[in-house]
């Protein structure tokens, strides 16, 4: 039973960790667009190297909007 | 077509320069933030070549299409034009129209969504974890250590109902304020009740706590609310869009120069332009110019109207060859299109607020809970002799297991099934009401200009002329925007007709296109100044060495007309043909697609009375129609359908949106209405039967936590498969 004493705490922060994994992707604004994202995988544009990041971030204007 | 004619900016250029000064504001900041609405944006390939052909732009620093929304975001530097990005649209292909980013950046409709989604996942990941720590406790832990797992569930689902849960609590708060009693009241209770309950028993070290019971409805309740709002919101947000592209403007001319100004600050007497291929702003009269007009999405003629000086034109009509000046007779409130707006108005408040079936289900399920179990607690109060834990603790059982989680999946999950299948099929539910309104239709009453037909002529006669007949008309018709000639030009191209080589072409302006060829002095336009005799039917002249020639004209049937008219006959609907057109057309159309009941030379109102004669007759009216002539009807019927290529205004007014060019999906959707309407009632009987096996079961004191969970997940699962089998 001395186990418990790790899995309990194991656990409860594995299930913080995919709380924390969720919440992130809900302000990046994963769950904005799902027709598009369904679609983007077709596109070829970023297949060889990945895409720039821009100068302005879209995260910003996204998680300052966030209530 | 009308998305050609249909367009007021058309012509982006032309309203580049007076807009540049509105504009100019705007360019004092450091970032030009642009919004616009791209509707033809449909897939991969339109992601790629929108995002790169933008990328090109001067200026441009990123762009990115969201295709749920089918809205492109444009982040520039300062200096960067709505109206030069809307010209690159152009020329990459794709209508756009520019929003207003004040309004639109962070809706009402997205914060809801994302603060549902963001519950949704609270109460998710907190279910996960307090069933891992319940199957334990299922599983025969005791003592000690159940009591400690309890502790830590109480510790994740204190938050997690405190969070998640507020959408219930707010909502129930509401309607017991307004003396209501809707689904969210009894649910609360619930949630708090067994929540206090478990507590209780947890620091009693009892045996059950209903912990994961607690948190898995919210979860499962939430489930349901969020494919609701989904369903909604792309409906929601279209309507949002249309509100944000009423930004008319005209163009007013005062001694010569050219202004543009908001068509809300005319007023009577003033001069406004209106260009080829601009709609008319306002009533009014025409001074100067010619040309010809469109009536057709206001009164459902097909014939182009002449216009010239004295002619009287109304807001809304499309000018299609030559610039018209007009004077202003009624502006703002007094103009034609607002009366139309009025009455669209009033048919609307006329039509009674509309019940649901999951409503009239939850006002009859609702009180039932928390009777049942008040009831369950008095009667253990007196079996067990006044034990008050034993009784709070059946209670508190019943009233969670009769709490409705497959209930509240009932409705959302076949509606969101059904849409999304009609969706594929080329439809778009713009009213959460509009699939059970749809299901109760017994008679369907169609438009017939723009709804049964396209809208746009096709030439019938090419066969009886000569060669060199058909490449002058070719190469006369080529250089007219005129939507006949196009059609002619657009025909004969594809007959493989070569133009024949002409000399000092020019467009007469309301009249047609004159050019020399071989010497000899050719015209093609009306009949009139061709000094052709006019025929009945649509037709455009040709004149050629002393000889003329009538290219006649019909309507072309929208693809699957017959088929839907057939279709909803099979279905045992009764259809009607009412149009604005001139009888003759409106009994040949009817004739061709068998329709019996028709009736011609409808006016708006008259369109919308018949409707409600067939309506007090105790039909359900399903109307579909394109023209503005056409808003007060649909707005008047008990459901309707619009196609997208129909008047904002008419689309507004309907429920639903035909997204294609096909018109066949119209019966379908009638059809799968139906069998959707079947699902969900069939959802009903099934979380119905859960209740009348178990609530029994916890009445007597058998029911566990155990049972509580696997009761609800059972009757959820059951539930949606249900919803997923609709066809």
């Amino acid at each position: 039973m001395e186990v418990l004493a790790i899995l309990i705490p194991v656990s409860l922060f594995l299930g913080l960790l995919g709380l924390g994994a969720f919440v992130w992707t809900l302000r990046k604004g994963m769950y904005d667009d799902p027709d598009g994202d369904s679609q983007r995988i077709l596109d070829t544009r970023y297949d060889d190297k990945p895409k720039p990041v821009s100068p302005k971030p879209e995260a910003s204007e996204s998680a300052s909007g966030d209530k | 077509m009308h998305s050609a004619t249909a367009r007021p900016s058309a012509c982006p250029a032309c309203d580049a320069a007076p807009a540049a000064e509105a504009l100019a504001a705007k360019a004092a900041l450091p970032d030009a933030r642009i919004l616009l609405s791209v509707p033809d944006a449909h897939c991969a390939a339109c992601i790629g070549t929108i995002e790169r052909g933008m990328a090109q732009m001067d200026g441009v620093r990123s762009v990115r299409l969201n295709l749920t929304l089918k809205r492109l975001s444009v982040d520039a530097k300062a200096g960067v034009e709505a109206s030069a990005v809307i010209a690159q649209l152009d020329r990459l292909g794709y209508e756009a129209h520019e929003l207003d980013p004040g309004t639109l950046s962070m809706t009402e409709t997205e914060k809801q969504g994302r603060e549902l989604l963001m519950r949704l996942g609270v109460s998710g990941f907190a279910m996960m974890n307090i069933m891992l720590l319940s199957v334990a406790v299922w599983a025969g832990a005791d003592g000690a250590t159940r009591d400690m797992f309890h502790l830590i569930s109480a510790l994740i689902a204190v938050p997690t109902v405190a969070f998640a849960g507020q959408p219930f609590f707010r909502n129930a708060w509401k309607a017991l304020r307004a003396g209501r009693m809707d689904m969210d009241a009894p649910i609360s209770v619930a949630l708090i009740l067994t929540l206090f309950i478990s507590i209780y028993e947890t620091l009693q070290s009892g045996e059950h706590a209903y912990f994961e019971a607690v948190v898995m409805l919210i979860f499962f309740l939430l489930a349901g609310r969020y494919l609701d709002f989904r369903a909604r919101a792309v409906a929601r947000s279209a309507a949002q869009e249309l509100a944000a592209l009423e930004v008319p403007r005209a163009t007013r001319l005062v001694g010569g120069v050219e202004t543009v100004v908001p068509v809300a600050n005319l007023v009577v007497g003033d001069v406004v332009l209106v260009r080829p291929g601009g709609r008319m702003p306002v009533d009014g009269e025409v001074i100067a110019g010619k040309s010809e007009i469109d009536r057709s999405l206001l009164t459902g003629e097909t014939l182009p109207v002449f216009a010239g000086q004295g002619v009287i034109v109304s807001a809304g009509e499309v000018n299609l060859t030559g610039p018209l000046q007009v004077r202003v007779t009624a502006a703002g409130k007094d103009s034609s299109l607002h009366r139309m707006a009025d009455l669209v108005a009033n048919a609307e408040s006329a039509r009674t607020r509309y019940t649901t079936a999951a409503e009239r289900a939850a006002s009859a399920y609702a009180p039932t809970i928390p009777i049942l179990s008040f009831g369950a607690f008095l009667v253990w109060m007196y079996l067990s002799g006044g034990d008050l834990r034993l009784s709070m603790n059946i209670a508190v059982a019943s009233l969670i297991i009769t709490c409705p989680c497959a209930l509240g999946l009932a409705v959302p999950a076949v509606v969101t099934s059904a849409s999304g299948k009609m969706f594929r099929k080329g439809l778009l539910i713009k009213d959460g009401t509009a699939l059970e309104r749809l299901a109760e239709v017994d008679t369907v009453v169609f438009d017939k200009t723009g709804t049964l037909t396209m809208g746009t002529p096709v030439p019938t006669n090419l066969d009886q002329h000569g060669q060199d007949v058909a490449r002058v008309a070719m190469a006369l018709a080529d250089a007219s925007s005129h939507p006949l000639a196009q059609a002619l030009a657009h025909a004969l191209r594809e007959r493989g007709v070569t133009p024949a080589p002409l000399d000092a072409l020019s467009e007469q302006p309301g009249y047609g296109m004159e050019a020399q060829w071989q010497g000899q002095r050719v015209r093609l336009g009306r009949a009139a100044w061709v000094g052709a005799q006019a025929r009945t039917t649509t037709a455009a002249y040709l004149s050629l060495g002393g000889e003329t020639h009538a290219f006649t004209f019909a309507d072309q049937l929208r693809p699957g007309a017959a088929d839907v008219v057939a279709g909803l006959q099979a279905q045992g609907k009764s259809v009607w043909l009412i149009s604005g057109d001139v009888e003759g057309a409106v009994q040949d159309m009817a004739a061709r697609l068998n329709i019996t009941d028709w009736l011609a030379g409808a006016l708006p109102q008259d369109k919308a009375d018949k409707i409600s004669t067939l309506q007090a007759a105790g039909h359900k009216v399903l109307m579909v129609g394109d023209g503005l002539n056409d808003t007060v009807a649909l707005s008047a019927a008990h459901v309707s359908i619009s196609p997208a290529s129909a008047l904002d205004a008419a689309r507004a007014a309907s429920d639903m949106v035909l997204l294609g060019r096909d018109i066949t999906p119209v019966a379908d959707a009638v059809r799968m209405s139906k069998t959707a309407m079947k699902r969900i009632r069939e959802n009903f009987w099934q979380s119905g039967i859960y209740n009348v096996i178990f609530v029994p079961v916890a009445l007597f004191g058998y029911a566990t936590p155990l049972w509580a969970a696997a009761i609800m997940s059972i009757s959820s699962i059951s539930v949606t498969l249900n919803a997923l089998r609709l066809k």
